[in-house]
């Protein structure tokens, strides 16, 4: 934080409190004036307080010194006790990118009782967890999360953070970019080190995936990055590892948490992992209608995979959301990806290009999907689809 | 009640194509658009603006002077006034400048309840400028709203999506919200609204109207910065089935266990 309250000079008298435009200072037990997480560092409370008892630190000062940030950190993201997957992955980019520059991998674990969880980061991988263990932290909340790896960032200096560019990555991310006015590169597919001056370049899709961009933050640090899931290549568990656990000492003061969980809701019958899938069987508007799914679905489930759907299916309400890949749906990369009845737009394409055997059925012969096919068939689906599965057997 | 939307004049990317020979975005002829995600922040804002008509909306957005036509658009839709923050020294922004530069915009403009804006823009798509606007300023924010569920005297109650269901959070006002598509319909502009909106008369804020200097702005203040771009690179082409239907798929699931795929 970089207004600071000197507890000796400060006395009490509120004047500060009330001058606050951000309702940002609270009294602690010891009736003494504490900054909490809506102070914007205006410096309104600096010229009110009477005792000089609040300062303004020179943010600038801060900045200038890069080198003394050292360390790749992964925010384990965990979801009802459990590691999210982009987590396995980040840990294993973590490593190569920590390899090159000669430093240390770590963890940061936010949670109720994560221990267990702390161990496991250490087997996929990590040096040393950083963990903050609170009830306050059993679930997500952007200013819970924001504080406590905001300071942790403060007092360690980690010189890279990646978290995975889920709905709550990409939440917290942009968060603790401007706490520690730093860069932040939204979805990267692609991360490499400058061995010397330990720059990371970050490759990320632009302009509806039309385009790639390399994004770079050569005098701020940490330098942060959201990761999209199921494109690095996951870590391997060994349960032998043995790592620091770092215990972080979170405290919350009236007003910092401003943001209260009523409910958690989760949404059994779409729970299609698409970024864990190994066979994806995925549908465009070419199905004409929504039922055209539950033929997919019979493809899918003989081989073992599941059903996802094109942009188009989604905006018309033929399938949730939670199917969309592509651009701004998922990521995948199953070992076969069979496209029915897809264009093969840009942006669904950016979305399954690195998947492993591609096949694509379309009507179109001209359709832009066969330039990246493995296997393409010109033909109805609705007869392709049923000649496959009686070839299947 | 005192709303602000912010919003963004994007390109429309599903029209934009890769010339095949020289491997660059061809922009020609590529409509701008209000940002879809912002249609949506700014249609929640109405909702609430047509449940108690002594509500204000107003909008805010960056961009070349041209990004006017997108805030007129607005106006005829239903939003009361707009400023736009348009100046050469905001040029090259990335998203820690623009919310360093939006965020002055709405101090400047004083009161307000709750700020709506788009969860991402589909040019960038990052889903960074909300949620980073809403730090500046110190208040709570909440990312991808797909419902909101009760406005409360001092809170907003809203479903946050998740990509395996959503949340519903309490969060407490004035707050930051960002809209998913699931969260309305935007409405079409009425004909009055485009005769009013035609003769509106829009704001325009540069550095000095913010009071920032030009070296805290833009490019200037952004930490990152594009080091190259290129087109992304086709992947060669495979094999194409013939014969009948019944042979090309018996091919496929020959190949598929050639493969060790099945």
């Amino acid at each position: 934080m970089a207004i600071i309250v000197n507890k000796e000079a400060c006395k009490g008298c509120r004047l500060c409190i009330k001058s606050c435009p951000f309702s940002a200072i609270t009294l602690d037990d010891q009736k003494k004036a504490v900054i909490g997480m809506a102070c914007t560092e205006c410096g309104t409370c600096v010229e009110k307080c009477p005792f000089h008892a609040i300062e303004k630190t020179a943010a600038e000062k801060e900045k200038a010194d890069i080198s003394a940030y050292h360390g790749v950190w992964v925010f384990a993201e965990q979801r009802g006790g459990k590691l999210m997957p982009v987590v396995i992955e980040l840990l294993g980019e973590g490593r190569k990118l920590a390899q090159q520059i000669g430093t240390e991998l770590c963890a940061v674990l936010l949670g109720e009782n994560v221990a267990d969880l702390a161990r496991e980061c250490i087997g996929y991988g990590a040096d040393k967890v950083y963990v903050a263990d609170a009830p306050e932290l059993k679930d997500y909340t952007t200013d819970a999360y924001t504080k406590v790896i905001y300071e942790a960032i403060q007092q360690y200096k980690p010189e890279i953070v990646l978290c995975g560019a889920t709905h709550i990555g990409r939440d917290l991310g942009p968060c603790l970019s401007v706490k520690c006015e730093t860069g932040l590169t939204a979805d990267c597919t692609k991360l490499e080190i400058d061995p010397v001056d330990h720059k990371i370049m970050q490759t990320r899709p632009a302009f509806g995936g039309n385009l790639m961009a390399t994004i770079v933050c050569p005098e701020h640090r940490p330098q942060m990055s959201t990761v999209r899931p199921g494109v690095m290549e996951k870590a391997a568990f060994d349960p032998a590892r043995t790592g620091e656990i770092v215990t972080l000492q979170p405290a919350f003061a009236d007003g910092d948490l401003r943001v209260k969980v009523l409910e958690i809701v989760k949404n059994l019958e779409n729970a299609v992992s698409l970024t864990d899938a190994k066979v994806i069987v995925a549908g465009g508007m070419g199905l004409g209608s929504k039922e055209g799914f539950d033929l997919l679905a019979k493809l899918a489930d003989r081989l073992g995979g599941v059903v996802a759907a094109s942009r188009a299916c989604v905006d018309a309400g033929w399938a949730p959301h939670s199917w969309q890949v592509g651009q701004t749906g998922t990521t995948v990369k199953p070992a076969i990806y069979i496209a029915c009845g897809i264009s093969g737009a840009i942006q669904h394409v950016a979305g399954m290009k690195d998947s492993g055997y591609i096949v694509a059925i379309n009507k179109n012969p001209s359709a832009a999907i066969f330039e990246l096919a493995d296997y393409g068939i010109v033909g109805d689906l609705y007869d392709v689809i049923p000649a496959i599965l009686d070839a299947l057997g | 009640m005192k709303i602000i939307v912010c919003a963004k004049q994007v390109p429309d990317t599903t029209e934009v194509r890769i010339d095949p020979v020289k491997g660059t975005l061809i922009r020609d002829g590529v409509p701008s658009i209000l940002n879809p995600d912002d249609a949506n922040a700014l249609e929640a804002a109405l909702c609430i603006k047509d449940a108690a008509p002594d509500t204000k909306v107003t909008i805010v957005s960056m961009g070349p002077p041209q990004a006017m036509e997108m805030i007129r658009e607005c106006l005829a839709m239903g939003a009361d006034d707009g400023v736009l923050l348009s100046d050469r020294a905001f040029g090259g922004a990335d998203t820690i400048a623009t919310s360093s530069q939006i965020a002055g915009a709405i101090r400047k403009l004083g009161e307000y309840d709750i700020i709506f804006a788009g969860r991402q823009a589909i040019d960038g798509d990052t889903a960074q400028v909300g949620p980073q606007i809403a730090r500046r300023l110190g208040i709570p924010s909440v990312t991808y709203v797909q419902k909101i569920r009760e406005i409360k005297e001092k809170s907003v109650v809203v479903e946050r999506q998740m990509e395996d269901g959503y949340e519903v959070l309490e969060v407490q006002m004035p707050c930051l919200l960002t809209a998913v598509k699931e969260l309305n319909t935007p409405r079409y502009m009425t004909v009055s609204g485009i005769m009013d909106a035609y003769n509106a008369q829009i704001t325009v804020w540069n550095h000095n109207d913010l009071g920032m200097a030009p070296e805290n702005c833009g490019l200037a203040a952004s930490p990152t910065q594009v080091l190259r771009s290129f087109t992304p690179a086709p992947k060669g082409k495979g094999e194409m089935a013939s014969g009948s239907v019944k042979d090309m798929a018996k091919t496929l699931v020959d190949r598929l266990s050639e493969k060790h795929l099945i």
